[in-house]
């Protein structure tokens, strides 16, 4: 199992999370989540599908409105600050999505260049271009740079993807499924990214997912979503040593490298 | 059974209309909050001038070819149509005035309005909707850029820049296509039909086509990003922006003539 190589700093929590709760019109899908990430940590958060783990971190990272709770990021309360403190810290946070949503219209370097450019304006050009060719390798991607994104395979389009996050240097990184969709082979290429990242930015990761492989790979600790709230938490063995009749179909029924 | 079923019919047909004029309020509250966050936003800096030149680009482009072929048609039937009214008279003389007069003051600025809220808002609407459904407007939002300055505010001032300047152009085309006509029945020459196509024509007739087109075209961006930018429901919702991109686009655009054409008379 995969162990970060940074140490991690249990002193030093990065994303600090107090009764949050979220409902849509009568659905509550979060019901008081209680949650700390700590600096260096990869922390994976499994659930079933529609238990409200992207709307985890889409809450953390101000797309969305929680209804109850405190959210602290990097020392900042994402309820009580204000739009321009949310923008600068965004920029300390990366968000890689399910399908990567990068920029239909745009090459893979306008795609990086886009985030870059609008956020660091004194920037040269050549310097953006050291920049976009820096994270390109990082992903192992260089070849791409001039190609459109409906040109790319689904793999392809995750690494750009994590690649237009890191430009910014960001201090935690949120992966929301990042190996859906994808084969075997490339979702472990994948895993071995997440981990890559961790290790080369010293970036702290909350890894959504329902990919016990990828748990398995990727994560320091998991933490298992259940009915809006967080039901276990721990090493991965520790989470799926149990006889919860909602866990342990979970484990049974994925398959496990 | 029946009467549960008419009871129940009843209370659904007494709540659905008070449903939808709550939020057709709702609504008309959500378009103000995108208009007002517009002028909060278009002109202050950092400015999006490479975008706001591709888009102006983009929305001239696609409907350059359409405008030119509608605009010429228009002042060739338009004139053709005229001729026998005025000929009753012994008036064709007029016609070139006529011709102009109508093409300046209302077809142009309509005509154009109306293809290019066909052609450019529903696909504003389209595009955009289809960046919120594959969620690249929150990708640019959580990346610490502001896409609605470089989204919205770049296609409202493209469509408002360029929107009165193939209006122009429809004019000049439309004016030539009567003259085509004018000079097949009446031998004008060309000299003498610009001379009497420009005679009729005052300030205030320039100024009302340029301030309409320039309505006509914020009219046609806001709405189709507003219409793109908050679509929801996958690829359905896509196709309800840009429908929805259009049709509003249009009615409001009769509303505006409408209201412009009675403004500017009180001036004449």
């Amino acid at each position: 199992m995969h162990k970060a190589k940074a140490p991690i700093d249990y002193n030093n929590a990065v994303i600090t999370i107090k009764g949050l709760q979220k409902s849509f019109e009568e659905n509550e899908v979060l019901r008081g989540i209680d949650l700390e990430l700590y600096q260096g940590e990869n922390l994976v958060v499994l659930g079933r599908s529609g238990t409200g783990k992207s709307v985890l971190i889409k809450v953390i990272s101000g797309l969305l409105k929680a209804d109850n709770g405190q959210i602290k990021v990097l020392g900042q309360d994402i309820n009580a600050i204000t739009d321009k403190q949310l923008q600068e810290l965004r920029i300390r946070i990366g968000f890689s999505f399910q399908n990567s949503a990068l920029y239909d219209s745009m090459t893979v370097r306008k795609n990086l260049e886009f985030p870059l450019v609008r956020n660091r304006r004194n920037l040269t050009q050549k310097e953006v271009d050291k920049a976009v060719e820096t994270v390109l390798e990082a992903v192992g991607l260089s070849k791409t740079i001039n190609q459109m994104p409906s040109e790319l395979s689904g793999g392809q389009r995750k690494r750009i993807g994590i690649a237009r996050t890191l430009i910014l240097n960001p201090e935690i990184m949120l992966y929301d499924e990042p190996t859906a969709g994808l084969d075997p082979i490339t979702c472990i290429e994948i895993n071995e990214l997440i981990n890559e990242v961790q290790e080369r930015y010293h970036t702290s990761s909350i890894i959504i997912t329902h990919d016990l492989t990828c748990a398995k790979q990727t994560g320091d600790r998991i933490a298992m979503l259940l009915d809006g709230q967080f039901q276990r938490q721990g090493s991965f063995e520790e989470v799926f040593d149990t006889k919860d009749e909602r866990v342990k179909p979970f484990f049974d029924y994925n398959f496990i490298q | 059974m029946d009467t549960e079923n008419s009871t129940a019919l009843q209370l659904k047909k007494k709540v659905k209309p008070r449903k939808r004029i709550i939020n057709f309020f709702l609504s008309l509250y959500d378009i103000n909050k995108f208009i007002i966050r517009f002028f909060k936003e278009a002109f202050v800096p950092p400015f999006e001038f490479k975008e706001i030149v591709r888009q102006c680009y983009e929305v001239g482009v696609r409907s350059f070819t359409l405008i030119s072929l509608t605009g010429f048609i228009v002042g060739l039937i338009f004139t053709k149509q005229s001729r026998p009214s005025l000929g009753q008279f012994g008036a064709t003389s007029w016609l070139p005035s006529l011709v102009s007069i109508a093409i300046m003051r209302a077809l142009a600025p309509l005509v154009t309005a109306l293809i290019a809220a066909g052609k450019v808002g529903s696909s504003i609407g389209a595009e955009l909707g289809s960046m919120r459904v594959t969620e690249q407007i929150d990708a640019m939002e959580v990346s610490g850029t502001k896409p609605f300055k470089f989204l919205v505010c770049t296609r409202v001032l493209a469509t408002t820049l360029t929107i009165p300047i193939l209006a122009t152009y429809t004019a000049l085309i439309a004016i030539l296509g009567g003259y085509v006509n004018v000079a097949t029945n009446e031998g004008t020459s060309y000299s003498t039909y610009m001379q009497q196509v420009f005679d009729p024509l005052t300030f205030v007739d320039f100024t009302a086509s340029l301030i309409k087109s320039i309505v006509f075209g914020f009219t046609i961006g806001i709405v189709g990003c507003y219409q793109g930018y908050n679509s929801t429901k996958g690829t359905e919702g896509v196709g309800k922006a840009a429908n929805g991109a259009v049709v509003t686009a249009m009615f409001l655009i009769f509303i505006e003539e409408i209201v412009i054409v009675q403004i500017s008379s009180w001036f004449r």
